[in-house]
């Protein structure tokens, strides 16, 4: 999510190798960037995830919180 | 946090609150028994002894309260994730009140732009926590995402991370919220019953 309103940074396919890993690279960067990946489950659920759950269908990379 | 520390963070509130009241009271009391004719001095000290709490449960008003907006298609997109991140009825409140309601461990939830308020199991005590993500130009829907998926993944952290600006009961905050957000509050106490 970003000030655009949020942007696709990678789309993958189990069975298409280079795109989980142009994914996996992609997730990485957001992470060293600061961003903190999440999962977003049924009934009101999200898991931080550190690594890249190739089987999931939509990965979010929230920026970190802070008390105002 | 678990509802242990919270609970005991709500009893601090209420006694700091107290420790802040009962003396202006005693002031008064104290004032008119020793003169009467002295009563308008009591009388503005009963006031200080109103105002101080209204003032505290403001500042928690304050945490559901709307900042700048950004562009409209910026808007537009960031609210169509939110909406997929949540079901019909929260998107219906979020539309009517521009807060989005989610049960949680420590009670129900309403998060905002800004912040959060967490309404206690009863209804009856509301606990707002000003918290925000870290990048302050996002558009206001994703603002809340950000805020509600951190909310999901550590409801403990969440509470943790963010400020305290007031604890107490619903019926102080529910006056000092922009009217609109009122039926969202309503709505939670009666989800937290």
């Amino acid at each position: 999510m970003d000030r655009t309103g949020h942007t696709t940074l990678a789309e993958w396919s189990t069975a298409d190798r280079d795109s989980v890993e142009a994914a996996v690279a992609a997730f990485r960067e957001e992470l060293d960037r600061g961003s903190i990946a999440v999962v977003a489950e049924r009934e009101g659920e999200a898991t931080h995830v550190r690594e890249l759950p190739v089987d999931a269908e939509l990965v979010i990379m929230r920026r970190p919180i802070a008390g105002g | 946090m678990d509802a242990r520390s919270l609970e005991r963070r709500g009893r601090l509130w209420t006694l700091t609150t107290v420790a802040h009241v009962v003396p202006f009271v005693a002031v008064a009391g104290l004032l008119v028994a020793l003169q009467p004719l002295a009563f308008p001095a009591a009388l503005v000290a009963l006031a200080e002894a109103w105002i101080i709490p209204e003032l505290y449960a403001h500042r928690g008003g304050n945490v559901a309260r709307g900042g700048r907006r950004t562009t409209a298609a910026a808007e537009g997109r960031g609210l169509g994730l939110l909406a997929d991140l949540v079901d019909h009825d929260a998107r219906e409140l979020l539309a009517r009140t521009g807060l989005v309601m989610e049960g949680g461990r420590l009670g129900v939830w309403l998060v905002s732009e800004a912040g959060a308020l967490l309404v206690r199991p009863g209804g009856r005590r509301v606990f707002c926590f000003c918290v925000r993500p870290a990048d302050a130009d996002l558009p206001c829907a994703d603002r809340i995402a950000h805020l509600l998926l951190a909310l999901r993944s550590d409801e403990g952290g969440f509470a943790t991370v963010a400020n305290l600006a007031f604890s107490g009961a619903r019926w102080r905050l529910r006056r000092r919220l922009p009217g609109p957000m009122r039926p969202a509050l309503d709505a939670a106490a009666a989800a937290a019953r």
